[in-house]
């Protein structure tokens, strides 16, 4: 270890809560990671996956060189950054020549940068003069940005974190935040603890971690949002629950409203919802009644075709109560990354231009275009994610710019995307991860630096605005995603406006951010006055953060000023319309997805550290222990998924938190872990009518058994990045095939998978090549006749690799096996075997629940078993004293166990 | 004394143990006759190689010693051969003139090494492996004489080479198969096997061809030559490459043989009074050269000189084992693996390990286990009754304890 250790101060990468991270390191490699306690949006604490970042740090995974090719069947091969920024100028040059500038298109990510946002921003609109500029944010807020538009008058979140801690009732609509912003979730456990006055209702069709904290749960039917709040409306209406004067004073359009939802009766709306209507009624009383009330939300509203209406319907309930401007008050959206705030702030989705202003907005146009210095910028509608990918399959677009996102892993209908992106003639991926689905289709791939390696700022889900800072070079020639992008735009410029004087004359992401900077002046998010130096100086800071008042915002709207043109604040009366799918005799279930507590998206990041597949370690389907009855399923089974796009094989895992009917899968699951183009080839493209945003989270589903007798399981320890990438292709042809990684201190690579019959002697022959089976010390067992085939190897007393073909019933405590080390004498004679534990052990696989301690769930159960309440687990075992992410889990085993016990 | 007289010509394992099963089952129906060519009471031909290894002394292989022979009334005549079966008046003949007459007549001759007929193997220092006399001679050689060569990798070849190289001999092993052991184990088992002799100093020419033994110019063996052109350098080559029941004499006799004494599952021969036992009998067209179908024969033989006459000999499931110290081996039925048939195996190359069990029509009908042989005595019972395996199928290489173990973890 270095003796020359260093603490950089940044901002973690995950999601939009915005923690700050010290970052320790010498310079070269980044040893460690801890809160910044000075850091306003966390004050020290991270989560499981924050405190792990410094774990995520695989080179094999990481995109060092550039790499082009000539021709889709082609390999890509490495050449220099010259050579590949000329010849992409050239294609893009040359396509918007023959093709007009909206045969291009950029799609990016709302984990890019501030900075990143306004080159590439100002360079579709600007040099290309196209607004075929999206982002999957795309995929994540643009319903929240709809909804805070049309009620409030701009894309501004009211509340701050502190709001949390001062509110009476919070009401959290479809958002785990447990698992998606767990620092945020801590706080409002300490604060409900502190002031068990506090009411936390929770509105989820699943009772998730986030739900074991509240006091009202309703479990509401996928998609009935609208019809839930307008019956909350109608029901404070009817009580008189209402801010008169409120509304009166600062809002406008409320008879629309009141006449809309006064068919939303209780006893309609209970039908509606699949809840009681004594739980309505004690929703609407704990809302009505609070004396200060905060909501928070995320994909539950947003990942909607009615997302645009719930984020507005919600709105209207604390228009209505007149919740909004105070302390502990107001709608609050919990951003899904890290910096999609930042890039709805530069106009980073199709619709929109920096600082909030809008592309159909003529007047914004000519602003934008007066401060760039150029002509005009491009009237043409811009494509949104979901079509401007149609438009990439049908050949409208012809060269496509990826940066930092992963389309091919996170897009709904992913056999589509597939099509669109083996199609596009001239596809460019800029990206950190070399590891991710969309690579795959890159004809030029572009290494990026990632977090810990480039400078900037990003904003988080209250406004703030952070320094994102380097610690350590980034890999090989692997450069900052501006950097990138203004070199290629100084090449495309030589060719699109030769002779002219260059409008990407930006040499560090300062410049970019202090060119950006004035154009959010007079704008509602206006922090023109917020200086890199001064943000230095001050720490990180909330906008708007004018010139003249020096100093960041923590709350808006206190004097009940909207930034409309009436300066009132809107209702906005949007009908309760179903899901685009219902379920049907064809498609009885329906799909939802969500997060896990220990990945983050498409697991280009989190998919590198063995640890965070502690908790979960496969993609399962889970449904509700009677909907398994029903098809005699039992926990484990494969089944097949399909919904009206594609299906997916994949096994059962019975999961009481749903309600019957329902199913759900983690989101995060893609084409490298899970073969079959991973979870989104199920999900449904239909899209809210004004965000554009894709209904990820409602699909229709049938699951039926699939017979696949021959089973396979492999685990192989060492470069698990290197063997993923080479084994990965070897499960094309099976019908069910997912991969994880497992491990502490050493990783392996784990492999499952599942077919109709044995598959050809060569392909297995290929994968023990692969796995290191094929040769050496290795124990093998076979019975060709029944394809069953089985290998082991062992070095120096450990278990290094293992196949199990055919039957794979000792798969779970082998695994554990190498997960302790060394193997037992008396064990070795049952290493094959199929045995679905070893003799006389107690070696049962135990996931891991608190992943910072290292503490399974098995000796958490133990623990409780010997009477112990959650201070005693943490005082004996240790769980849940870091981070505290598996504290609502712990919490949870503690009420199910006695439970359990005495059934 | 008006007793039926039974006489027995050959003095092994076959023929005493089936006058010990009928003694036990009728201790005083016959006048008993027993002629041996050897000068020794029954010994246990098995654990030549043992002694020749020098882990036991001729002592500790005696199975009956004379006094057993006198307590049972038995007429013992060593060192005499019988050379002729006089059918038509129930006597043979030995070869000192002497002769027996009898009711029953019970033929355990056994057999003989097959020599080789190569120029040369009629020199002083070329012997078979057979008896206490080979035996000797060889004991004798290795104190003498330096390198020896075995001819043949069988079982037989095998021990003695072994034993040979435990007595500070250099011994190589010449052996016509691809493999050592090729009836009993397959190519991996073989190989394995190989390589642990050759770690103790054995040293192997297969698929090697004997084309003469060449002499000293005394009458003595001096090297051993290849069909390659090779010389392997042998002051003592011993004879291992097979054996030839001893039919002879039944044949002279009229009896019908083909390759052995032709024998009915009563081991009765063509002859309802002549029985035969052992290595020198064919039945079913087998000529077993192991001890355990010996056995069980003379039960069955036994129990119809009894003259219960209820049992049968369907023939022996046979299993092989290694008597080289430190080698464990088993093998047991068809473990070819020829057609219609499945084989599994495991292997363990840490223990030196490999199992190898062959099943036909869902039955287990051969198994060969190579460096571990507890369950050997499981496998051969399941071979021996011939249940179906069905869903035991997967556990089945796990051995006896794998059904409890997998019992554990059931539901």
């Amino acid at each position: 270890m270095s003796t020359d250790m260093r603490t950089t101060a940044s901002t973690c990468c995950y999601c939009g809560v915005g923690c700050g991270v010290l970052i320790e390191h010498d310079g070269e490699r980044i040893h460690n990671v801890a809160g910044d306690p000075e850091h306003p949006a966390n004050h020290g604490r991270l989560c499981s996956k924050g405190s792990t970042l410094h774990l995520t740090g695989d080179r094999d995974a990481r995109a060092r060189y550039p790499e082009l090719r000539l021709g889709k069947t082609l390999a890509r091969s490495r050449c220099d950054w010259d050579a590949v920024l000329e010849h992409a100028a050239s294609v893009f040059a040359e396509t918007i020549a023959e093709h007009g500038p909206d045969s291009v298109a950029f799609y990016v990510s709302g984990q890019l940068l501030t900075e990143d946002y306004y080159a590439f921003n100002k360079l579709a609109r600007a040099l290309v003069g196209t607004n075929n500029i999206d982002s999957n944010s795309r995929l994540c807020m643009s319903s929240a940005v709809v909804g805070y538009k049309r009620s409030l008058g701009a894309d501004a979140p009211p509340c701050s974190y502190e709001d949390l801690e001062q509110a009476d009732v919070v009401l959290i609509a479809g958002s785990n935040m447990a698992y998606a912003h767990p620092v945020l979730f801590r706080r409002l456990e300490a604060a409900k603890a502190a002031r068990p006055g506090m009411q936390v209702i929770v509105v989820d069709p699943r009772r998730t971690d986030t739900a074991e904290l509240a006091d009202l749960h309703l479990a509401l039917r996928p998609g009935s949002d609208v019809a839930l709040f307008h019956g909350l409306l109608h029901l404070l209406l009817r009580e008189g629950w209402t801010d008169r004067a409120f509304i009166a004073a600062h809002t406008e359009g409320f008879a629309a409203l009141e006449a809309l939802v006064r068919d939303f009766t209780p006893a309609r709306v209970a039908e509606l919802c699949g809840i009681r209507v004594e739980q309505l009624l004690a929703c609407a009383r704990m809302i009505g009644l609070a004396p200060s009330l905060l909501s928070l939300w995320c994909m539950g509203l947003n990942q909607s075709t009615a997302g645009s209406a719930k984020n507005s319907a919600l709105i209207n309930l604390h228009l209505a109560t007149g919740q909004i401007g105070r302390p502990g008050t107001g709608p609050f959206s919990l951003t899904g990354q890290p910096n999609a705030m930042g890039g709805r702030e530069t106009g980073t989705l199709a619709n929109l231009l920096p600082g909030h202003r809008d592309a159909a907005d003529l007047a914004h146009r000519a602003e934008v275009a007066a401060y760039w210095g150029v002509e005009r910028l491009p009237q043409t509608p811009g494509l949104t994610a979901v079509e401007l990918f149609e438009a990439v399959r049908d050949g409208r677009i012809k060269a496509l710019w990826i940066a930092c996102t992963n389309p091919a892993q996170s897009l709904p209908d992913q056999a589509r995307i597939h099509e669109a992106l083996a199609a596009c003639p001239f596809v460019v991926v800029q990206e950190a991860f070399a590891t991710t689905e969309t690579c795959r289709h890159a004809d030029l791939l572009l290494p990026a630096a990632s977090w810990g390696e480039k400078e900037g700022t990003v904003t988080n889900s209250e406004r703030r605005i952070s320094p994102v800072r380097a610690a350590i070079p980034a890999p090989g020639e692997a450069r900052p995603d501006w950097a990138i992008a203004c070199d290629f735009a100084r090449r495309l410029e030589r060719r699109l406006r030769p002779g002219q004087p260059s409008l990407f004359a930006f040499e560090r992401a300062e410049q970019l951010y202090d060119e950006y900077r004035p154009l959010t002046a007079g704008r509602d998010l206006d922090y023109s006055g917020l200086s890199r130096a001064l943000l230095e100086r001050l720490g990180p800071q909330q906008w708007p953060f004018r010139l003249a008042s020096g100093q960041g915002t923590p709350r808006l709207y206190a004097d009940g000023r909207f930034p409309t043109e009436s300066g009132r604040a809107r209702f906005v009366a949007d009908a309760f319309r179903l899901p685009a799918e219902g379920p049907d005799a064809d498609f009885p279930l329906i799909l939802n997805s969500g997060r896990l507590r220990d990945q983050w998206h498409g697991m280009s990041r989190t998919g590198t550290a063995a640890r965070l597949f502690g908790h979960v370690e496969q993609a399962l389907l889970g449904l509700h222990p009677d909907d398994l009855a029903c098809q005699g399923l039992a926990d484990g089974d494969l089944v097949r998924v399909r919904s009206r796009r594609a299906s997916l094989v994949l096994p059962v895992q019975a999961d009481a938190s749903l309600q019957p009917g329902q199913a759900f899968l983690p989101m995060h699951w893609g084409d490298r872990f899970l073969a079959g183009l991973g979870v989104n080839a199920l999900s449904s493209p239909a899209c809210d009518p004004l965000s554009r945003q894709p209904e990820l989270k409602h699909a229709a589903v049938a699951v039926e058994r699939i017979d696949l007798s021959w089973q396979f399981f492999a685990l192989v320890e060492g470069p698990v990045q290197r063997h993923l990438d080479a084994l990965r292709p070897l499960f094309d042809g099976f019908a069910y095939a997912s991969f994880a990684l497992a491990g502490r201190e050493r990783a392996a690579l784990v492999i499952r998978a599942a077919a109709a019959t044995a598959p050809p002697a060569a392909l297995l022959e290929a994968i023990d090549r692969r796995l290191g089976l094929l040769q050496g010390p290795v124990l093998a067992y076979d019975d060709p006749r029944r394809g069953v085939g089985k290998r082991v190897r062992l070095q120096d007393g450990r278990l290094l690799a293992l196949r199990l073909a055919g039957e794979t019933a000792a798969r779970d405590w082998l695994k554990g096996v190498w997960e302790r080390g060394s193997v037992e004498a008396d064990l070795r004679r049952w290493l094959l075997a199929p045995l679905s534990a070893p003799p006389g052990a107690t070696l049962a696989a135990d996931p891991t629940l608190c992943n910072c301690l290292n503490v399974g769930r098995g000796a958490v159960c133990a623990g409780i078993a010997r009477g112990l309440d959650l201070d005693g687990l943490k005082r004996t075992l240790g769980c849940g004293t870091s981070c505290g992410s598996c504290v609502p889990e712990i919490k949870r085993l503690l009420v199910q166990q006695p439970l359990a016990e005495s059934a | 004394m008006n007793r039926p007289r039974l006489v027995v010509i050959g003095n092994g394992m076959a023929g005493v143990r089936t006058l010990e099963e009928l003694l036990a089952l009728a201790p005083a129906l016959y006048d008993i006759t027993v002629f041996g060519a050897e000068p020794h009471p029954n010994y246990n031909r098995i654990l030549l190689s043992p002694v020749l290894a020098g882990e036991q002394g001729f002592a500790d292989i005696v199975l009956n010693d004379l006094e057993w022979y006198r307590h049972h009334g038995i007429d013992l005549r060593l060192g005499r051969q019988v050379v002729r079966i006089d059918r038509a008046r129930r006597r043979v003949i030995a070869d000192d003139g002497s002769e027996a007459e009898y009711d029953r007549l019970l033929i355990a001759t056994g057999s003989s090494p097959f020599i080789l007929p190569v120029p040369g193997n009629e020199l002083d220092g070329v012997i078979g492996y057979r008896d206490i006399a080979d035996t000797q001679a060889m004991l004798e050689a290795a104190r003498t004489h330096r390198h020896a060569v075995v001819v043949g990798g069988g079982l037989l070849g095998l021990e003695a080479a072994n034993g040979l190289a435990r007595r500070g001999m250099q011994v190589t092993v010449v052996h016509l198969g691809e493999w050592l052991l090729e009836r009993q184990l397959d190519r991996t088992a073989g190989e394995l096997l190989q390589q642990t002799l050759q770690a103790r100093g054995l040293t192997f020419r297969l698929a090697a061809q004997t084309e003469a033994l060449l002499d000293d110019g005394q009458g003595r063996v001096a090297a051993l030559r290849l069909a390659s052109g090779e010389t392997l350098p042998a002051e003592l080559v011993v004879m291992a490459a097979g054996i030839r029941p001893n039919a002879g004499l039944a044949e002279a006799a009229g009896l019908p043989c083909a390759r052995g004494i032709l024998v009915d599952d009563t081991l009765q021969t063509f002859d309802p009074r002549i029985y035969a036992v052992g290595e020198c009998a064919s039945h079913r067209g087998v000529a077993y050269g192991l001890v355990a179908p010996l056995y069980e024969q003379a039960r069955v033989c036994a129990n119809h000189l009894a003259r219960l006459g209820h049992v049968r000999y369907p023939g022996s499931v046979t299993a092989t084992r290694l008597k080289v110290t430190g080698i464990e081996l088993f093998s047991a039925g068809d473990f070819s693996g020829a057609d219609g048939s499945e084989t599994i195996t495991l292997s363990d190359p840490f223990e030196g390990v490999y199992k190898k069990l062959v099943i036909k029509d869902d039955v287990l009908v051969g198994a060969c286990l190579y460096g571990d042989t507890a369950d050997s005595a499981w496998y051969l019972r399941q071979l021996r009754e011939g249940q179906r395996i069905g869903e035991v199928r997967d556990l089945l290489m796990f051995g006896a304890l794998a059904p409890a173990a997998a019992g554990e973890v059931a539901p």
